[in-house]
């Protein structure tokens, strides 16, 4: 089992990823009027037919060879009904797939969202031939971190250098500290 | 993303620049780390994170660190690979943060694998 939201959207990019996608988006919506969490990710990767979204949410399906079992997609959508919230995944066949899945916020069940800028350091600096943009919200307050602009100006110096993890480890815990009024 | 920010990351890319043409060309090292469902349950977030914190704090340039999914034994998760320079590549099983540092340390930089706990198949 996963115990944080991080470690689930860490594991379904990682299915985006798999899927030969580019470039990943991963939204993060807290409306504490609305008491609702949503997350997103999407991406640009080979996508699904219908049957195979359908068939995604079984836990003895999975399109690895070296596993048997894909547990992935059924826990994150189990999280989602213990709390009041909705899972859903739209595919498209060449496009890529959005996976969404809500919460209520204030619910006793709901894991929290644990540690964001770790998860995405990690994404960001392990896929360096993906793009990946990581939006937060709560309420009124909101940033956008985008790798594409720190790559145009890196160059070929690679995202791993000690610098660069310094950089991009600053630039995510300061946004995300900044909309948490910390 | 502020025009601040993206000043301070062409200062940082102009001192790594600078650090490269210093720098042995062959002390290159490749460090893996998998993250599918099995690795990322048994803690391979921490895993990646002790690797970039070793890599940050020692000031370890020249180390591609890049992720990857289940490769089938995941029972030894987290695994990590490490490859330095021409060598062949090591697989390390049941990699907890403090082992990854570890390893960065001794194998990555020092040069010694650490048999015990490499994965033999």
């Amino acid at each position: 089992m996963l115990r944080e939201l991080a470690l689930h959207i860490l594991d379904i990019v990682e299915n985006s990823l798999n899927a030969g996608a580019t470039r990943v988006t991963i939204d993060v919506n807290e409306d504490t009027p609305a008491d609702r969490l949503t997350i997103q990710v999407a991406d640009d990767g080979r996508g699904m037919d219908a049957e195979m979204v359908q068939r995604v949410t079984d836990p003895f399906f999975t399109t690895r060879t070296t596993r048997r079992v894909g547990l992935g997609i059924p826990f994150l959508k189990q999280a989602t009904e213990l709390c009041n919230g909705a899972f859903s995944i739209e595919s498209q066949v060449g496009k890529g797939t959005t996976v969404t899945a809500t919460f209520q916020h204030s619910h006793i069940n709901r894991m929290p969202l644990g540690d964001l800028p770790n998860t995405i350091l990690a994404l960001v600096v392990g896929n360096s031939h993906a793009d990946f943009v990581y939006r937060h919200r709560l309420d009124e307050r909101s940033f956008e971190f985008d790798t594409r602009p720190i790559k145009a100006e890196l160059g070929d110096v690679p995202l791993s250098e000690p610098g660069v993890i310094e950089y991009l480890r600053r630039e995510i815990s300061d946004s995300l500290a900044q909309i948490y009024g910390i | 993303m502020s025009v601040k920010s993206l000043e301070d990351l062409k200062k940082i890319k102009e001192e790594a620049l600078r650090k490269r043409e210093i720098r042995n060309a062959n002390a290159r090292a490749h460090i893996t780390v998998a993250m599918g469902t099995c690795g990322i349950a048994a803690g391979a977030r921490e895993t990646m994170k002790a690797v970039l914190d070793a890599i940050e704090k020692d000031q370890i340039a020249g180390v591609l660190v890049t992720q990857t999914g289940c490769i089938g034994l995941c029972e030894f998760e987290p695994i990590v690979d490490v490859q330095v320079g021409e060598e062949t590549k090591a697989t390390y099983g049941k990699v907890s943060p403090e082992r990854a540092r570890a390893i960065v340390t001794e194998h990555v930089v020092g040069g010694k694998p650490i048999k015990e706990w490499m994965i033999t198949r």
